[in-house]
């Protein structure tokens, strides 16, 4: 029996598709198997295809399946469904449709097509409403998936809805089962070994791993404009957030939820946003008051394909130089960069302790695939959760200092004590024009270039690790990238291992201040290098030659609106170490 | 040292660099006697101001002060005042700075109705960057970006308050400095948003104003046409479709509490509402709080 199965769901948009993908995950995920799942969808309430993969293995799994084992697709979209994933299919895959689909199979195709009459049990067993539970018996039949699970993912949706409601749901799905086994017999090819000791583990997107993070890290304020990708940070915290004091704002606008954001750190709170580009790009002016008046802020982007309305729905790695450069003049500032889901919720925790301790804009690096997709964590250590103020002034501090106070006294490490207001003896004035160490406004030249130098050396030493190297060095081949790409590149350099080929995967965990030295030592052990990034003008292969020197390393870009998958890092892998000589030529 | 005696002198720091007779040296007196009549401390008020001449009040007030960035106090203030409700929160700026490129967060901020003031020194012109058009200007109003007279009419932010459910709306003039601590008083102390629209003239840019083909002096003008609302027994504060017809009636030209509600304010909305600052929250989560909230990813 296999030990690893993509299935997947797709239909109309509107018609109820995300249901049976998110039980289909979590009843896997309950069978103690390991999950990664992502939805394909578009920029509409309704109409339109969209699809829900889930992969799922014995082992952990970071990325999205090359090919689609068993899919199932409902009546309404049929065709479109079938035109979309057709090329995705395993050879040896079924098509699991209901039986009044009025689509065709391509000509020449070999899946096999197994219809169900979906909607005609569900009518039969009183509501059309069943027809998902139908569909999910039929799945388990071909899949071997035990429908126990499935059972009791029905009691806990539908307990509150009363015991009729779950019995008619537990015969759709016997029902389902029964209707494939009689008429199809026994898919031995597609059976899935059963996990024989299942644990039960967390299953997180990242948007919400992200949000309880930061949760646990102390914050307890968020501002933020509903986007596409990243409203789901801001629905948890709205869900959350009350019930240990917190707060959620939805602002009018992204200046107005970075601002209030900012407001909010000032006075004290650990606050933040959460955005994708078309906000981030709102919030560019305030990052330069963040970073001018020292204070505190993070803000997590949820990259979607860029620019401007772009690909609202699709990933992309768009906002590098955004979130490194952005906003006019300069200013010290952190990005941090999560790459699974578990790092989703420790950085954003960590952010606030970057922010508050070098007091400037900490940015939390995520992307669509990241922020949307959905997958187990193995666990979650409490104990990592660490919660560092900084340099804070209390009343009994100032009254020592006797009135001697300066906001932005010049200290060795650029640091500057903060008196938060409402702090008795700590009255300042704090000013986004250009100000002396005491605060107030200046135009000289000498304090302005020693409080612009003290800024800047804030960011100095970050402690936040640059860099996670996975697999041997010195390696054929070192693969670079960031957020949702690390998944597929370790899935990539652990296929190609098994293929006796030395591959590491390096891991950018910071993006700005940049890991220079780190990453030069690592790509000095690589004997050729493939920087794998979601854009089309390689803005992180540039970020990496003007940091550390050299010729532009070879890539791998894709910008196509769909995530990464092993086998395409996989082949242009093997392109480049084939070619070791033309791999200095991007 | 955290309780002393305070006087109008308590809220003195350095000597504006306001033009001589800048109408917003008169908003800055009558703060600074509203603070020590209210029997503020320095360190319980914050003000949050934008960009402009009137955006310096805070660099002459002697308080925790935040300057930020053009049209952009309301939100920060929002911020500060969610973040720690004790703090006594004004945010203050220009009529460009609130009315024209900040305009977007006047709207929401009234709605929204957080509890604090809005200050907003109106002259009907930009003063700092020298003498341009301002979203306030009346129609016909010549300047460098309208050498030939503005084709626009101005913006009637008391208007837009009250369609939009500000629940406290008040107009003051510089130069009535009784009224004006007086409005800044009762501001301060309505619970809610409360917007204090201040005519407070330019003398650098609109010195004068032409009237029947005269030049008048700018205070000449606003003391001649200004509507004192508290000498008016019968107006009632609380009928909102009295206050529009008042302002239609005098082309907006009012000064007084122009209307106030008692409804709650943002923060009583909210669910788990309390009043600890923030800073005071902003602590790990515990073991078993983190081990419930975990339960639903299970």
């Amino acid at each position: 029996m296999r030990t690893e199965l993509v299935w997947k769901v797709g239909g109309e948009q509107g018609s109820g598709i995300e249901k049976p993908g998110s039980i289909f995950l979590d009843a896997c995920s309950r069978l103690g198997y390991y999950t990664f799942g992502y939805r394909h969808f578009m920029s509409r309430i309704m109409g339109g295809h969209t699809n829900y993969q889930v992969r799922i293995s014995h082992r952990p799994v970071f990325a999205m399946g090359d090919h689609t084992d068993v899919m199932l697709i409902d009546s309404k979209g049929a065709q479109e469904a079938i035109d979309m994933n057709i090329e995705e299919m395993a050879p040896d895959g079924v098509i699991l449709a209901d039986a009044g689909m009025k689509a065709e199979m391509p000509a020449g195709s070999r899946i096999q097509l197994l219809k169900v009459p979906f909607h005609g049990i569900a009518g039969e067993i009183g509501s059309d409403l069943y027809w998902n539970m139908v569909a999910m018996g039929a799945s388990s039949a071909v899949t071997g998936l035990d429908r126990q699970a499935l059972r009791d993912m029905v009691s806990a949706t539908f307990a509150r809805k009363g015991e009729k409601i779950v019995q008619a749901n537990y015969e759709a799905i016997d029902r389902g089962y029964a209707y494939v086994v009689e008429h199809y017999g026994e898919f031995p090819h597609l059976k899935v070994a059963p996990v024989s000791e299942p644990k039960r583990r967390l299953t997180m997107e990242g948007d919400n791993a992200a949000a309880f993070g930061a949760l646990a890290g102390g914050c307890r304020f968020l501002a933020a404009y509903p986007i596409t990708p990243a409203s789901m940070v801001m629905e948890w915290m709205a869900k959350e957030a009350h019930k240990v004091g917190g707060i959620v704002v939805q602002a009018e606008d992204e200046m107005s939820a970075v601002l209030m954001a900012i407001g909010a750190n000032y006075a004290g709170a650990r606050g933040m946003t959460s955005t994708s580009g078309p906000g981030f790009s709102l919030m560019q002016e305030a990052l330069g008051l963040s970073g001018l008046t020292e204070t505190p802020v993070v803000i997590v982007d949820v990259q979607r394909g860029g620019p401007a309305t772009g690909l609202p729905t699709k990933p992309e790695q768009g906002d590098i130089n955004e979130m490194i450069y952005g906003s006019h003049g300069e200013i010290p500032r952190v990005v941090i960069a999560p790459g699974t889901y578990d790092e989703c919720f420790y950085d954003t925790a960590e952010a606030f302790n970057l922010a508050d301790r070098h007091q400037c804009p900490v940015i939390v690096a995520m992307d669509l695939t990241l922020g949307m997709g959905k997958g187990t964590v193995e666990h979650l250590d409490w104990s990592r959760v660490r919660v560092d103020r900084g340099k804070i002034l209390t009343a009994a501090d100032l009254e020592k200092l006797g009135g001697a106070y300066e906001r932005f006294a010049n200290t060795a490490d650029g640091i500057s004590p903060r008196a938060l207001p409402g702090t008795p003896g700590g009255v300042h004035l704090n000013t986004a024009d250009e100000h002396t160490f005491a605060g107030r406004i200046t135009e000289d030249q000498q304090d302005r270039r020693l409080i612009h130098d003290k800024r800047l050396r804030k960011i100095d030493h970050v402690d936040f690790p640059g860099l996670a190297v996975r697999g041997d060095l010195p390696a054929d081949l070192v693969l670079v990238g960031f957020g949702s790409v690390t998944g597929p590149m370790w899935e990539a350099a652990d296929r190609l291992f098994a293929e006796g080929r030395r591959v590491a995967v390096c891991q950018l965990r910071r993006l700005w201040p940049f890991p220079a030295d780190e990453l030069q030592q690592v790509l000095e052990q690589g004997r050729v290098a493939l920087v794998c990034e979601h854009n089309a003008t390689g803005q992180l292969a540039h970020l990496i030659r003007a940091q550390c020197g050299g010729d532009l390393l070879p890539g791998l870009r894709k910008y196509d609106g769909d995530p990464f998958r092993p086998a395409e890092v996989i082949a242009r892998a093997k392109e480049v170490i084939a070619d070791v000589s033309s791999a200095r030529i991007a | 040292m955290s309780a002393v005696l305070v006087s109008p002198k308590t809220f003195v720091s350095e000597f504006p660099t306001w033009c001589p007779g800048c109408g917003d040296f008169g908003v800055l007196r009558a703060l600074q006697n509203a603070a020590a009549r209210l029997g503020l401390q320095p360190h319980d008020i914050c003000i949050v101001s934008g960009i402009g001449c009137s955006g310096k009040i805070n660099s002459y007030f002697n308080s925790y002060g935040l300057h930020t960035l053009h049209g952009r106090s309301l939100p920060v203030a929002q911020g500060v005042k969610l973040a720690n409700p004790n703090l006594t929160v004004i945010a203050s700026g220009g009529d460009g700075d609130g009315y024209g490129i900040g305009a977007g967060h006047f709207m929401h901020a009234v709605r929204r109705n957080v509890d604090m003031t809005y200050i907003v020194m109106d002259n009907q012109v930009y003063g700092l960057t020298k003498g341009q058009t301002s979203p306030t200007s009346p129609t016909g109003f010549a300047s460098n970006t309208t050498p030939y007279g503005s084709a626009e009419g101005p913006v009637r932010p008391l208007r837009v308050a009250l369609a939009n459910g500000c629940s406290f709306v008040a107009q003051g003039f510089s130069a009535d400095l009784k009224q004006l601590v007086d409005l800044i008083i009762k501001a301060i102390e309505h619970k809610g948003f409360s917007l204090l629209n201040v005519q407070s003239p330019c003398v650098t840019w609109r010195e004068t104003i032409v009237e029947d083909g005269q030049k008048v002096g700018v205070f000449e003008w606003w003391k001649k046409h200004l509507h004192n609302l508290d000498t008016d027994p019968d107006y009632d504060r609380r009928d909102r479709a009295a206050a529009f017809s008042k302002l239609i009636e005098h082309d907006d030209i009012v000064t007084g509490v122009i209307y106030q509600e008692d409804r709650p304010s943002y923060r009583e909305y909210l669910k788990g509402y309390t009043d600890k600052p923030m800073a005071d929250l902003a602590t790990p989560l515990d073991d078993a709080t983190l081990e419930q909230l975990a339960e639903q990813f299970k």
